[in-house]
């Protein structure tokens, strides 16, 4: 299991365009994988989920990878926050 | 004739007629489905999702050649609503163990979706579940087989009014020419739709309850998207007062616009660098598509308001870095606090009684020199963010070299530690002073010889000059930035400057006055720093001006005895 915390860099937080990158990125992998804000979790493989975390710029979001491939599917992610989302 | 009260998202006045958007009111049933059928019905429902995939997919290819990538992900996050296990699985697993038909089962996973987003404090956020309702009203729309009412189908220019507008429906907007303005029932501030709105320049209004019950087809609507109204059926009246409104906003708004991507330059294509000034919470992201020469000077004051103790070098670190992020290569200035002695005690450095005249008092590199912990702490946090940037330092109040020699000596101290510690820092960073003490104009000469710039601090210089306190009723009057006086004063500061290859930039108010502004660049100044609010303005008036014109000018505006005949001069010259 990996566990990360990461920082929402670009402006607008995770409107829809991030969280489908988001969801889009962590369904190629088989691994599980959990993203909690303030205490409430979602799963990151459902754009719907992702919305509800309310994610603003600023905020820090911990991110598990637990199974198979979690190295790899952490890599991704982080990848994707550190890219401020593409934005 | 009707005026109803809304929330104005943004600014702007159109005259139309209504194009009523309708909501797909499809009546949602829930029915039992005898077990032989629950096969055929989830082979419907998933009919129903790949038609609105191909449906997304045309969308998807019409947004990126109109529009472009970024937008185009748009379509793509609503691809992934669609592929979401809570569509695809759990609508699904709830027709077969339910036994419900799929329109019912796909509605109540929506709401519940929905219903997730009440914790949501944050309305932009909140405002996200209309992605979710959407994508769901696609696919509704194909399992009834019903035809959604479109933008696409607007034959004449309109305006939109609509319970809701939908992400979708923005995109269709973005691509119909037809569109002049929009007005809805929901929506706040801060919704998608107004954010839409403000990128689009349309003029839309938004929060008005029941609009879209109130208004017909065809009907004639003005939008006025600086108050929140919308007048229904207007009179004639009503209407003519609106296109003089409109007219005269169209004559600042636009041309304004038009000119944000054009160069600084005068008539006689002279450059005239144009900075800002900002504050810390001013939007960066929003200055950075301004397409300035820079930050002429940034207020660090704010870091030492309304708390007990010394902002640390980190914390002032972490500030300076966000304003330096996205701003590479222009040049930013950030100038050393410029706080009163008042301040000071607040933060438990030393009592210090109140001044009688905190504005001869004991203020700005005054105070920081007395207690250079504060000057150090500043400055180190501007040496660490340096690396790779263009940023600059400034700082306030200098009245004499023996004060100008122990910030330099200060600084060099800092170097010192921060090789010592192995921390990196920009080696050449400018240094340059601002000129607001009348001294610090005269013995200017002397100054130069250890820094790289100046700027002119014009509204504490014209308040020194003329010995006028401008907050004070009796003598406000005569605080006069035409004086005589202070445009001798100006003079002298740019020839002595720019007799030592040194730049001026003014970032006092004068900077963004129509007159003054071109009073200063007629003297020689070489930049102007403006809030933001005004830097379009101050573009604008130069771009206006003629350079020969002015310089050509400013002899005789030196020799004039008075201010009301140098404003006649420059007036007659800008007429």
């Amino acid at each position: 299991m990996i566990k990360k915390d990461l920082r929402i860099l670009n402006k607008l937080g995770i409107h829809a365009r991030p969280a489908g990158l988001i969801a889009k990125t962590c369904s190629r992998f088989v691994c599980e994988i959990k993203m909690i804000k303030d205490g409430y979790e979602i799963n990151p493989k459902s754009i719907m989920g992702i919305l509800t975390l309310a994610a603003g710029n600023g905020s820090v979001i911990t991110v598990i990878t637990d199974g198979k491939d979690e190295e790899e599917a952490m890599d991704s992610v982080e990848q994707l926050f550190n890219n401020k989302f593409e934005e | 004739m009707i005026i109803k009260k809304g929330i104005a998202a943004n600014i702007g006045i159109a005259i139309g007629k209504t194009y009523l958007l309708k909501e797909d009111n499809i009546l949602i049933e829930k029915l039992r489905l005898p077990k032989d059928k629950v096969k055929a019905e989830v082979k419907r429902f998933k009919e129903a999702i790949a038609k609105t995939k191909d449906e997304l997919n045309a969308i998807r290819e019409q947004v990126l050649d109109s529009l472009g990538k970024q937008h185009a992900r748009l379509i793509d996050a609503h691809h992934m609503i669609l592929q979401d296990p809570l569509i695809t699985r759990d609508v699904t697993d709830m027709i077969s163990n339910q036994c419900v038909n799929a329109e019912y089962a796909l509605s109540e996973k929506i709401i519940s979706a929905v219903k997730k987003f009440d914790r949501i404090e944050d309305d932009f956020f909140a405002e996200r579940k209309n992605e979710i309702l959407d994508v769901g009203k696609r696919i509704t729309a194909n399992l009834v087989n019903q035809e959604k009412t479109s933008i696409k189908d607007l034959k004449e220019h309109a305006i939109i009014v609509a319970h809701n507008i939908y992400p979708s429906d923005t995109l269709h907007m973005r691509r119909s020419n037809k569109v002049m303005a929009f007005c809805m029932d929901v929506g706040s501030k801060s919704s998608h739709t107004a954010i839409f709105a403000q990128n689009m320049g349309m003029p839309a209004v938004v929060g008005l309850g029941d609009i879209s019950r109130m208004v017909k087809n065809g009907m004639t609507l003005i939008i006025d998207g600086e108050e929140g109204n919308v007048v229904l059926d207007p009179t004639p009246e009503m209407v003519e007062k609106y296109k003089k409104k409109r007219e005269e906003l169209h004559k600042q708004e636009h041309y304004l616009l038009k000119i944000k991507k054009l160069p600084n330059v005068t008539r006689d294509s002279k450059k005239v660098n144009i900075m800002v000034n900002l504050d810390p919470d001013d939007n960066f992201a929003d200055f950075k598509t301004y397409n300035t020469d820079g930050i002429g000077l940034f207020r660090t004051e704010f870091l030492y308001l309304n708390r007990n103790n010394i902002p640390n070098e980190d914390e002032q670190v972490e500030v300076y870095k966000k304003l330096l992020e996205n701003n590479k290569e222009l040049p930013v200035i950030i100038r050393t606090a410029d706080i009163g002695g008042d301040k000071a005690s607040n933060m438990g450095i030393k009592e210090i009684k109140n001044e009688e005249n905190p504005f001869m008092g004991f203020r700005g590199i005054r105070l920081f020199l007395k207690y250079p912990d504060l000057l150090k702490t500043q400055l180190k946090a501007i040496l660490r963010v340096s690396p790779g940037t263009n940023v600059q330092i400034m700082i306030p109040m200098v009245t004499s070299l023996s004060e100008l020699l122990s910030v330099k000596q200060i600084l060099a101290e800092i170097k010192t530690e921060l090789d010592r510690k192995g921390l990196e820092y920009k080696k050449d960073i400018p240094l340059g002073i601002m000129v607001e003490v009348p001294a610090a104009a005269l013995i200017l000469d002397h100054l130069l010889n250890e820094i790289d710039f100046v700027s002119i601090g014009t509204n504490d210089l014209v308040q020194y000059v003329l010995a006028v306190d401008r907050v004070n009723q009796y003598v406000s009057e005569l605080y006069d930035p035409y004086h005589p006086a202070i445009l001798r004063l100006i003079n002298l500061i740019v020839q002595t400057a720019h007799k030592k290859g040194k730049k001026v930039s003014v970032c006092g108010e004068m900077a963004g006055d129509h007159l003054a502004g071109a009073v200063l660049l007629g003297l020689g100044v070489d930049a102007l720093s403006v809030p933001l609010k005004s830097y379009l303005k101050t573009k604008q008036n130069v771009r206006n001006l003629s350079f020969e014109r002015i310089s050509g000018l400013a002899p005789r505006l030196l020799g004039v005895s008075n201010s009301e005949e140098i404003k006649e001069i420059i007036l007659k010259e800008l007429q």
